[in-house]
């Protein structure tokens, strides 16, 4: 067990390489309660949500879910989120390590009829990832054919009514189940039954990397802004103004001083948060994750790189522990799993 | 079966005939996580007690690896370069790194079983 903001977390329940080939080949079960859960009610919620978010939730219909960026008025990244619109609610779901200050974030700036509801204790989340998830779940009173990646559904899970939600953070197709945590440990055991396998922080890790999608506090923070997360994608100047539109235009308009890039070890090299990386002895940027991908055979990594210095194909030094390595600038995702996209959530 | 010693960087040595075998422990290994890689000395290579001998690499960290005693290196397991993972599987066993031809009595410091046991016994979660 390891210490994960705060939550005793399983880096792997048995191995991370099996834990991983469960997920790329069949499906594996995911505990990610430790993440924020706030619900946020009122006549205005929308418009108080579009007020704060980068992406455009006028573009969000009932029952689908929108990966966005809270930014500071700076357009430094505040967190990454993902909001989830049912029938009747506005669910956003949040980084463990972030919850607090993200509460207070929304609460601060919520106008008088708008109230945000922490539901994390109340509402587990569970991720069911996989090619075979839509198989494995065991729910009833949903047409889960019918629901299409980044859109959910209310259902019952063992017994409870849960939300169902076609999202995950590992490229593979999958669902996050919101459910009454007094039922968690029953829909786990059911899907465990149903043949999932409980995989741990580690699996996961190397699964979101293999998938490109970033991790916060590693491939960005307050100091990062979206453009240089490459995550300008979910930045939408036209749809109004929100918090940081101003500096986000500005930035945009000069174009960002420094990208993430993908990074494919050559040889044995293993990329490791906090390696400086070089270009012909100079020294460009530092890796902001990077782990051995037992499922690609090569380490694997993110780097914060300034920008322009080293496009596709350029062959870089990585420290590592014992001199420097080698890797080369790969396009992300490293891997595409059976979630099929282009790119991640571009509702 | 020769009697296992241990080092606080979490090798184990066992010696049979003026040979020691050499790996990393259940609990090394179960820090580590899975083994991707291993570097490991030259047959012949000579080592003092404490000298690192080798990387492990997981999927977590690198990590040195470090000489129980003093003596030559005799053998290297092979196998490792195709299937690290027997170092997680079964580290005692086909796990074993290398084999030493010792030139001298075992190094001081090592502990047994239950000066070992005592060692990481807190140590994880």
């Amino acid at each position: 067990m390891v210490d994960f903001a705060g939550w005793e977390m399983p880096q792997q329940y048995t191995s991370v390489k099996e834990e991983q080939e469960a997920v790329r080949g069949a499906a594996g079960l995911f505990d990610v309660s430790h993440m924020g859960r706030y619900e946020v009610r009122g006549d205005s919620a929308a418009d108080y949500l579009q007020g704060l978010v980068t992406n455009d939730l006028s573009r969000l219909a009932p029952n689908r879910a929108q990966y966005n960026l809270l930014c500071r008025q700076d357009g430094g990244i505040v967190d990454d989120l993902v909001v989830y619109r049912s029938e009747s609610a506005w669910l956003v779901v949040v980084n463990a390590a972030n919850r607090e200050k993200d509460l207070a974030w929304l609460r601060d700036r919520a106008p008088r009829d708008v109230e945000v509801v922490d539901r994390s204790d109340e509402l587990s989340l569970i991720a069911l990832q996989g090619p075979a998830a839509e198989r494995m779940l065991p729910v009833e009173g949903v047409d889960l054919g019918a629901v299409r990646y980044f859109g959910m559904a209310t259902g019952r899970l063992a017994g409870a009514e849960s939300l169902v939600s076609r999202t995950g953070y590992t490229g593979e197709d999958g669902f996050e189940l919101f459910v009454p945590s007094t039922h968690a440990g029953a829909v786990w055991d059911a899907l465990v039954a149903a043949g999932a396998r409980p995989c741990g922080l580690a699996a996961r890790d190397v699964c979101r990397l293999e998938a490109g999608l970033r991790l916060y506090g590693s491939d960005m923070d307050e100091q990062t802004n979206p453009y240089e997360a490459g995550l300008g994608w979910t930045v939408k100047l036209a749809k109004g103004d929100f918090v940081g539109r101003e500096a986000l235009q500005g930035i945009k308009n000069e174009g960002p001083r420094r990208e993430l890039v993908g990074l494919g070890g050559a040889d044995r090299t293993i990329p490791r948060h906090g390696a400086v990386v070089s270009l012909d002895g100079r020294e460009i940027g530092v890796v902001t994750s990077g782990t051995y991908s037992f499922w690609l055979r090569r380490g694997i990594g993110m780097a914060t790189i300034a920008a322009g210095a080293a496009p596709a194909g350029s062959r870089l030094g990585v420290a590592t522990r014992n001199g420097e390595g080698v890797a080369e600038v790969v396009s992300l995702p490293f891997y595409r799993g059976s979630a099929r996209r282009a790119a991640p959530a571009q509702s | 079966m020769a009697e296992r010693y241990y080092t606080e960087t979490h090798e184990w040595v066992a010696v049979e005939d003026g040979v020691a075998t050499i790996g990393i422990t259940d609990f090394a290994q179960a820090q580590l996580g899975d083994v991707v890689f291993l570097e490991l000395p030259r047959v012949g290579k000579l080592l003092e007690a404490g000298d690192s001998f080798g990387v492990v690499e997981s999927v977590k960290a690198a990590s040195d690896l470090y000489s129980p005693v003093a003596g030559t290196v005799l053998e290297v397991n092979e196998n490792l370069n195709t299937s690290p993972e027997q170092v997680n599987g079964d580290p005692y066993g086909e796990g074993w790194l290398i084999r030493v031809q010792l030139n001298g009595d075992l190094g001081q410091g090592l502990l047994d079983e239950a000066g070992y046991e005592s060692l990481t016994h807190g140590q994880s979660h």
